[in-house]
């Protein structure tokens, strides 16, 4: 882990972020942009449901005998001339790059969206070694020549507006007309275009991803709708992949059932625009491609995971639609998670990859609404890892001392039934009283954190308990 | 120093294995071997016109273009009246493919060129090996016969398909790459194109022509 994460203060974050009057324009285009055109998509394939079933258990059978299928992945990439290399974590994985570039006389790269790349500070690290990454997908240009993280895993830079975008184009692309007009979307597409073909034909290696490995045929998948990641890999000399251990599996077939299901979480499309399967380097006749394919797999934390009730989460595909339907997300953006993994998936990922003490905010900054396991196509079930996490975090002791103290008070109550009833009845009548009517408290003693936001409405004298069993005996009778 | 070997042990750690149970490297040999189709859904189970009326319509969807012609002496006069029809100029890249070499190019006036592009070429012309009704997605494979780069650099590409090989779901066109190279075996490289380049990174704004073609126009040969 070479970024250094903010996740420690969320809260702090996400009080900026709601704040931020530009990010929370921005950010309604995630409510507006996702949710409906996944809706329709799923709709139009009958057998969604069904391939959100078999790629599970796909993904879980793969995890249960992953070794076996990195070997026989790693096998097959070797028989066809790529190369691969393990890396147990962050920096090894960063050194492994830098020795393949300088080895290739590399100056310039050029890279697909890779969350990898992100997760290992891989950028930071060429460019201290003098080598000059640039970022090829749209999203990822934007944010690296504003210096920022993604704070979306498939629209990195979905915080912006379209004004930002042109204030940095007009900043750094000093060599155009400065009274060009960017005031729409496609000419700053356009332009982007421009500039980026000529790095794409300039670069000596490119950096992609993998959506995926095939075991069967020791292939590497990548999905875009750019056709900036195959022109990052076709065009230099040599391609390097990163990707994480969980990505094998173990067929085309498999692949096939995947891909049904990643455009439309992500995107709402039938299918993404190009999805391109690459098997070693180029061969004997062929008049372009890379003339040298390496894959780094990386293990940073992932195996240690496995046979934990974590281990699921090595399911994601990465399609975003957690964080597309989260709203927790939609108020506070991406980047208040601090780290690399935004939303659900990184409220999940993000403590097991740096620390329950580094992420212990982010599993807390869930309503528990349960959207985000309902449109997982791979069925995850964040919500109960998020729980997991508030326990571990709770074992450790790293919860303010008020809050264990209360949860332990409650505790003491919860588990004696008949005093839990007899004093929440004494305190609803208690507050009824105190409330006089007025029906909402703007203040209470000892939570004034939570009612510094709003107001919590009157208790009307009996509990919930008693309530339930009034209404059971009046539906019995 | 190994560091396959460290991750490698540090899984079998996590799950409790050793690597050499019989039982489980028999399931993950059978898996590879069976290549099990999973859930493939029905609204590509389709033959003949209808399969060709889907691809169709999904490819459209996509917002690609489609033209039928009913055979391959017909292809370089339909190529060449959609780029007339589009304002386009009348020059066309593509690489060794004799299925493309036999096609009359004599009877239009395109200025041909052969082999890989550098990145100046406005149209690109390939030769697809198959198509996916499904979805309305062409697959391409790479080498000299059409090059990769003719996929992603021209600002307008025409693929030409047989209608012969449109397959109605993935598992088919898997079938037939496998029949064409062998089990286990791919071509360095396969691109599934389904319509044109496009981003919507600026705003959710969907834009056509991101990095890649502006424009896919497919033509499917009959017969």
């Amino acid at each position: 882990m070479s970024v250094h994460p903010t996740s420690p203060h969320f809260k702090a974050n996400a009080s900026k972020a709601l704040a931020d009057a530009q990010l929370q324009k921005a950010l309604g285009n995630v409510k507006r942009g996702f949710i409906d055109k996944r809706a329709k998509a799923v709709a139009n394939l009958p057998e969604f449901e069904a391939l959100r079933n078999a790629a599970r258990d796909i993904k879980n059978h793969v995890l249960a005998h992953l070794d076996l299928y990195l070997e026989r992945y790693a096998a097959k990439v070797e028989e066809a001339g790529g190369h691969v290399h393990f890396a147990r974590d962050a920096a090894e994985a960063r050194q492994i790059v830098l020795d393949l570039c300088r080895t290739l006389g590399a100056k310039t790269v050029t890279k697909g969206k890779t969350m990898i790349a992100e997760e290992i500070g891989l950028n930071p690290f060429l460019e201290a070694a003098g080598i000059r990454p640039v970022e090829t997908d749209l999203g990822e240009y934007i944010i690296q020549l504003r210096g920022e993280m993604p704070s979306h895993i498939i629209a990195p830079a979905v915080h912006l507006t379209k004004e930002q975008v042109a204030g940095d184009f007009r900043r750094v692309h000093t060599a155009l007309d400065k009274d060009r007009d960017l005031t729409e979307p496609v000419t700053l597409l356009t332009e982007a275009r421009g500039v980026l073909r000529q790095e794409f034909l300039g670069a000596d290696v490119g950096i992609t991803g993998a959506n995926f490995l095939i075991a069967e045929t020791g292939t590497s998948v990548i999905v875009t709708n750019e056709g900036n990641g195959d022109l990052t890999q076709t065009l230099p000399k040599a391609h390097i992949v990163l990707a994480s251990i969980e990505k094998v599996i173990p067929t085309l077939e498999d692949a096939s059932q995947f891909l049904r299901l990643l455009a439309r979480s992500a995107t709402g499309q039938e299918f993404s625009v190009y999805t391109t399967f690459s098997t070693g380097p180029r061969r004997a006749g062929d008049p372009d491609g890379p003339e040298h394919y390496h894959v780094v797999i990386l293990d940073n934390g992932r195996s240690s995971m496995l046979g934990t009730e974590f281990e699921e989460m090595l399911r994601c595909i990465r399609c975003g639609a957690c964080m597309n339907h989260c709203p927790v997300y939609h108020a506070v953006g991406g980047h208040a998670y601090g780290w690399v993994y935004p939303g659900p998936m990184g409220a999940v990922l993000t403590p097991s990859l740096i620390g329950v003490d580094q992420a212990g905010h982010l599993p807390n900054a869930s309503t528990f609404c349960g959207r985000c396991e309902s449109v997982c196509p791979v069925k995850i079930p964040l919500p109960k890892m998020m729980r997991h996490w508030r326990e571990r975090e709770f074992e450790r002791h790293l919860n303010p001392a008020v809050q264990r103290g209360s949860l332990g008070l409650w505790a003491f109550f919860a588990r004696r039934p008949r005093l839990y009833r007899l004093a929440t009845s004494v305190a609803v009548r208690a507050m009824a009283l105190v409330d006089r009517g007025r029906g909402r408290f703007a203040r209470l003693p000892f939570a004034g954190g939570w009612t510094q936001y709003r107001d919590l409405p009157a208790p009307q004298g009996r509990t919930f308990q008693d309530q339930w069993k009034a209404r059971r005996a009046g539906r019995a009778a | 120093m190994n560091a396959r070997a460290d991750v490698l042990a540090a899984i079998r750690r996590s799950i409790g294995a050793t690597g050499t149970e019989q039982t489980r490297v028999m399931a993950v040999d059978d898996r590879l071997e069976r290549a099990p189709r999973g859930v493939v859904p029905q609204r590509g189970q389709v033959a003949g016109e209808e399969r060709l009326a889907l691809f169709r319509r999904m490819a459209e969807y996509a917002q690609a273009s489609v033209d039928e012609v009913a055979s391959a002496a017909q292809v370089p006069a339909a190529v060449a009246g959609y780029l007339r029809q589009h304002n386009l100029p009348a020059t066309l890249r593509m690489g060794d493919d004799p299925r493309l070499k036999a096609m009359p190019w004599g009877e239009t006036t395109l200025d041909l060129a052969t082999g890989p592009s550098d990145g100046r070429d406005l149209n690109g012309l390939s030769h697809a090996v198959g198509g996916v009704a499904e979805t309305g997605t062409l697959a391409l494979t790479s080498g000299a016969d059409n090059p990769t780069t003719l996929n992603f650099l021209p600002d307008n590409h025409v693929v030409i398909v047989r209608e012969s090989d449109l397959s109605g779901d993935y598992e088919d066109l898997w079938r037939r790459l496998r029949f064409a190279h062998g089990k286990a075996v791919m071509p360095r490289t396969v691109n599934l194109v389904t319509g044109p380049s496009r981003s919507g990174d600026i705003e959710q704004t969907i834009l056509l022509g991101a990095h890649g073609p502006r424009r896919l126009h497919i033509v499917v040969v009959r017969s």
